[in-house]
């Protein structure tokens, strides 16, 4: 019996299943069990789900414009983990993203669209870097373990946002907490009319290109993958390690910071604190989804947007929940990874531990114990 | 000093304790399944997922214990789960965690949504008790002696634990596999089925702190009611050290922010609550960092265990 | 002494992958006996070990105590059946306290209470009764090691070990700390205990066992008496023989291409691996440098490539002096230097990568593979496909990837990237571990090609039969320190190994 057990994991394990779609099958068959429950038909709610996602202009622009923030912070994680950096600060460093759009915006009223648009975007992506390079400089220098200080830093930039539109920032006169609005020249031109859709949504897609090309084309590319591929091999072959960890935390989150500019200068038009619905989080899950990938991300954010899209529509029409699709998302992203198993043939190192490999490569292997499993690829030719 | 006086008033501390309790269950049982090497960002999710199934086991016989029973029960099942993809399968730790957090949003609302056709249906909960000699007692009567059962338990278990992790055989296998599993393995001790006890064991409490939510603080299911504490208790897990008093002191911490943070609120004060509420994640932040003192994670925290590899 | 035999391993086979670590492999053990296991790294010593404590199970194979069989499928059976092992790589908790390692796990379910002075003084009781000494209530990671190794033992006899394991014990000790492990052996005997002790070293071996076995390739070579056996016999059975010489051309002296002046390198366990040693190479020569493993050698190539910096010394490197402290991997490389280091797979090659990809990995930023910042794949393939062809890797595609090669094949990927711009400084170590005859002879080519053209080498190698072949002259490395620089024409297997074994002999010419 514990033969059958462990064979049946092995292969589950083993397997590549660079199929995403069987584990959104699953997911889509499992989530069916509580539409059932609800007493209706599940081929009638994701029929529903998808008409209201794709059904004409209008709610396609609804879907692409749910997708875009997530395609941001998919990307942001993505390079991360590319990179060998787990990103849980997506979050926060959208939130900065945002403070940094809406300072610029605000501040500089009178400037022409053709260049506050671009500042308020770039001073955005500025901040979201900033704060991602706290949490990598920690890292590179002291081997602190990202996953915590950015989930740390997540929530001081939220407070940090919220003490900001109470306060300082909050517009005069008003019931609610947010700032005031920013003024029309620095706003995201709208693409289709009647709808949400901005053109951060295109800035996205670029980005996804610029990211593509980024990994697969240039030299910094190359440092970027080989260290999360390998720390020890690009140690021993001269890159630094530590630059790489600080510049890479710095992309991911300027990319992360984007989600939160886009967001203000596209749909809300004045900073909050609760113009984020998780976004952030919603990255991480794309970005496994997609491989880390950036056409996967791509591709998984527009699947989120369609679900998100879609849901509204399947409530008010059959009544079926709309969170409903976050069990799908969420049994989607657990059924991937399952599937796909692990990135590297060793398990991922989580957390630095003993050994950090990376920026102190271990000189110390097989020796002197060389009789442990050896290199196992040895059939002579 | 009439502000400080209404503000520090004797009610604050006892809504201090309350507001703390959720998240120092989740952190207690978060400490064990840490100290045994999983990390488990789901808690969250668990502590959702608890939150509604006390509120379905109270709605369907009426009695909040079976309420609590059941929030343990969603609790746990959740945990076996993230314990079957950490340990056996060896995903991701972080990743198991995160998609359990989507599934558990999406499942209790649309569920909720299905069972209850009416928002804000009210379940039998927990009332408070009011402990006869220890209620008399001047100023720390009121703050420690009017909460709900449930209250008292959890601090209980959070002192029980502490024992049991430092001062027992139990807590000694459990840091050994934490730290370095192979000896651990190599000295005779059940490392699998170890890990696996503790993280369901973390799913429990996180349906204990559910079920707090549900049946104590309120006696209904609100969407998302957990609201991030599920992350604070990972805060807390740092602060305290990997401990569960110290677990526990990061809860109360959290809580007494929280409170004075309403009570600002509610006050209208002119005091920036958010930037209090910044605090406790900036001081675990530095406290982490080594910038003030030195902590260390279990050296084995998130890292899959396999036998038969040196 | 008892007679009759209170263990017995039967044609014990075990396989990881390809490799056959242990090849039905028979062994028994006295009561009260001191039986030696012997051979060299990689001989399967470890892992026969292993399977008797029941961290590995055997493909096939029995295993008797007193005669009856048993299945050992876990430590804790082991534990249960009275056998105890050291192991080399401590299995201790550094955060914990000696008393603590000592009795985790050995409690019966019911006993749940831990108080710190009652087991501190259980663990006093069983140490006393041993004759062992160390403070039950001091944390591990304080402790040196010798200490650290009687917390070891002491766990196992704790467990009421009577069959104990030492695995390669003295590799971490001093000559006094060694002296002291035997006498705690012999009380041990005389205490009823008996002991399996594995071990490289032919003079402790001789010193303390009653009976030898040696393993080779995973083998048994053959079992004798101690005192029945000579030094010689012993170290001919670890090493094995001569084989045919390759030609090299002849050298004149030449300037050196390579220096090294008191070399200190200390590990991440702060131990000193590498101790104030000096050496040359000159232009055009092989240097090679014998040892057991573990005696410095990947520490002093890892210091002399930059991976991990020395703690002191000088280095000069194609004529450019410099503090040894100073060296990194791009400024080796920048100096002319190139390494072959001893994990291919996971040091020297990014296995997800493709093999065009890997022979740019030190090269990457400079033209033609880059043009304004972004990589020239056509012609970064190209270059691999031209490479690959000329370094007979098979198959020669360069979009394929490199982990989907074997071992043979991605150590001359490897070589193709270091060797390929001319080097003047090769540091080698351990190239042809795990290859065959084939891919061996394609290494061993490659470098004496290199010599020819003028490269100072440092080659690295446990085959003493591979460094009597290609080295102009060879450095014995003992514990960090050079114990002999002789010709090859002048020695012999035998003596080579007593000197890896740490016995000085006169140094020849």
């Amino acid at each position: 019996m514990n033969d059958f057990r462990t064979r049946f994991t092995d292969a589950i394990r083993a397997q590549n299943f660079t199929l995403p779609l069987v584990s959104l099958a699953m997911a889509l068959i499992l989530s069916a069990v509580p539409i059932l429950i609800a007493g209706r038909n599940p081929i009638v709610a994701y029929y529903e789900m998808m008409a209201g996602a794709v059904g004409g202009p209008v709610r396609i622009g609804v879907s692409l414009t749910k997708a875009t923030p997530i395609l941001f912070t998919g990307l942001s994680v993505a390079l991360a983990f590319r990179s060998g950096l787990f990103n849980i600060g997506a979050e926060g460093q959208l939130y900065l993203g945002a403070l940094g759009a809406t300072l610029v915006a605000l501040g500089f009223p009178s400037m022409p669209q053709v260049l506050l648009l671009p500042a308020s975007i770039g001073v955005g992506f500025l901040f979201g870097a900033f704060w991602g390079v706290i949490p990598g400089y920690l890292k590179a220098r002291y081997q602190t373990n990202e996953i915590i200080t950015t989930i740390m830093m997540n929530y001081i930039a939220f407070w940090f946002i919220s003490y900001l539109v109470h306060g300082p920032l909050r517009e005069p006169n008003s019931m609610y907490s947010y700032t005031a609005e920013v003024p029309q020249s620095s706003r995201l031109p709208v693409l289709i009319p009647g709808t949400q859709l901005h053109a951060g949504f295109l800035i996205a897609l670029v980005l996804v290109v610029a990211t593509y090309i980024l990994l697969s084309k240039t030299a910094i590319g190359f440092r970027m993958r080989a260290t999360g591929a390998n720390p020890e091999a690009a140690h021993y072959a001269g890159m630094s390690i530590r630059k790489n960890i600080v510049l890479v935390m710095a992309l991911s989150g300027g990319l992360a910071g984007l989600a939160g500019v886009t967001e203000i200068l596209g749909i809300q038009y004045r900073l909050s604190d609760f113009f984020s619905s998780g976004f952030g989080y919603d990255g991480v899950a794309v970005a496994l989804l997609g491989n880390s990938n950036p056409w996967g991300v791509l591709l998984a954010s527009l699947f989120f947007g369609l679900l998100r899209g879609g849901a509204s529509s399947m409530q008010r029409r059959i009544g079926v929940p709309a969170a409903t699709v976050l069990i799908i998302q969420g049994l989607a992203v657990f059924f991937v990874v399952i599937g796909v198993g692990f990135r590297s043939r060793r398990p991922t190192r989580v957390l630095p531990g003993r050994r950090t490999a990376g920026v102190d490569a271990d000189p110390d292997r097989a020796v002197p114990d060389a009789e442990k499993e050896p290199d196992v690829a040895e059939d002579g030719r | 000093m009439e502000l400080l006086t209404q503000l520090f008033g004797v009610s604050l501390f006892a809504a201090a304790i309350r507001l703390s309790i959720p998240i120092i269950a989740a952190a207690v049982g978060e400490v064990f399944a840490e100290r045994a090497g999983i990390l488990n960002i789901g808690i969250e999710g668990m502590m959702l997922m608890g939150a509604f199934g006390a509120v379905i086991g109270s709605y369907y016989s009426g009695s909040p214990w079976v309420g609590l029973l059941s929030g343990m029960l969603f609790g746990a099942i959740l945990g076996l789960i993230h314990a079957y993809a950490a340990i056996t399968l060896r995903i991701n730790q972080v990743v198991s965690g995160i998609a359990i957090n989507l599934f558990a949003l999406g499942a209790t609302t649309t569920m909720a949504r299905i069972l209850f056709h009416e928002q804000r249906t009210q379940v039998a909960s927990f009332d408070e008790l009011a402990i006869p000699v220890c209620k008399g007692i001047p100023v720390l009567g009121p703050v420690l002696c009017e909460h709900a059962f449930l209250v008292y338990l959890v601090v209980a278990i959070a002192f029980l634990s502490q024992y049991i992790l430092f001062r027992t055989t139990l807590g000694l296998r459990i840091r050994a596999i934490g730290e370095y599993p192979k000896a651990a393995d190599s000295a005779g001790i059940r490392v699998l089925f170890i890990k696996y006890a503790c993280t369901v064991f973390g799913g429990v409490m996180a349906g204990i702190a559910g079920s707090f939510l549900s049946l104590v603080q309120l006696n209904l299911f609100v969407d998302n009611m957990s609201a991030g504490k599920g992350w604070i208790a990972l805060t807390a897990v740092v602060f305290g050290r990997w401990s569960p008093v110290g677990a526990m002191l990061g809860g109360l911490l959290f809580g007494m922010v929280e409170a004075i943070g309403l009570r600002v609120q509610a006050l209208g004060l002119p005091i920036p609550h958010e930037l209090l509420l910044m605090l406790p994640y900036l001081a675990t932040l530095l406290v982490f960092t080594g910038v003030v003192g030195r902590t260390r994670a279990p050296a084995s925290l998130g890292k899959p265990y396999a036998k038969e590899t040196l | 002494m008892a007679t009759g035999t209170i263990l017995r391993m039967t044609d014990i086979v075990k396989r990881f992958g390809h490799v056959l670590a242990n090849d039905r492999v028979n062994i028994q053990l006295a009561p009260g006996e001191i039986h030696a296991l012997l051979g060299e790294n990689g001989a399967g010593k470890t892992t026969l070990m292993n399977i008797l404590y029941g961290l590995y199970q055997p493909d096939s194979g029995a295993i008797t105590i007193h005669e009856k069989p048993v299945k050992i499928t876990s430590p804790a059976d082991a534990i249960s059946m009275g056998i105890g092992m050291v192991h080399q790589h401590f299995m201790l908790i550094d955060v914990f306290t000696a008393a603590e390692n000592v009795v985790l796990g050995s409690w019966k379910p019911a006993e749940l209470r831990m108080d710190p002075a009652t087991v501190e003084a259980q663990v006093q009781a069983v140490a006393n009764q041993f004759g062992f000494d160390f403070d039950p209530a001091a944390v591990v990671e304080t402790m040196p090691v010798g200490v650290q190794q009687k917390v070891e033992i002491v766990k196992a006899l704790y467990r009421g070990a009577k069959i104990l394991i030492l695995d390669e014990p003295t590799a971490v000790l001093t000559p006094q700390e060694t002296e002291e492990l035997f006498r705690c052996m012999r009380d041990l005997i005389a205490k009823g205990v008996s002991i399996i002790f594995i071990s490289h070293k032919l003079d402790e071996v001789l010193e303390i066992s009653d009976r030898v076995t040696v393993l080779r390739l995973g083998k048994v070579v053959g079992t004798q008496l101690t005192k029945q056996v000579r030094k010689e016999d012993l170290a001919v059975m670890m090493i094995g023989h001569l084989l045919e010489r390759m030609p090299k051309p002849a050298r004149t002296p030449q300037s050196p291409g390579l220096t090294v002046k008191d070399l200190t390198v200390i590990d991440r366990q702060k131990v000193e691996k590498v101790k104030g040693l000096s050496l040359r190479v000159e232009k055009g020569q092989i240097i090679g440098v014998a040892g057991i493993d573990g005696n410095g050698q990947v520490e002093l190539a890892n210091a002399i490539a930059g991976i991990w910096p020395a703690a002191s010394g000088a280095v000069s490197i194609n004529g450019v002096d410099m503090d040894a402290r100073s060296i990194t991997p791009r400024r080796f490389t920048d100096l002319g230097g190139a390494y072959i280091p001893q994990d291919r797979s996971h040091t020297g090659l990014i296995l997800d990568f493709s093999s065009g990809e890997n022979l740019v990995l030190k090269r990457y930023r400079q033209p033609p593979f880059v043009k304004h910042g972004f990589l020239q794949h056509r012609i970064i393939h190209e270059n691999a496909a031209k490479l690959l062809a000329q370094y007979d890797v098979r198959p020669p595609d360069p979009y394929l990837q490199t982990g989907k090669l074997s071992g043979g094949n991605q150590q001359k990927v490897i070589l193709a990237r270091e060797l390929h711009e001319d080097p003047s400084v090769i540091v080698v170590c351990y190239p042809t571990r795990g290859l065959d005859i084939g891919a061996t002879e394609f290494v061993h080519q490659q470098l004496i090609q290199h010599r020819s053209q003028g490269a100072a080498i440092l080659f690295i190698s446990n085959e003493l039969e591979e460094l009597m072949e290609m080295s102009d002259k060879i450095l014995v490395l003992h514990r960090g320190e050079i114990m002999g620089l002789v010709e090859p024409a002048a020695t012999t297997p035998e003596t080579l190994g007593l000197l890896m074994m740490g016995q000085k002999v006169a140094a020849h010419e």
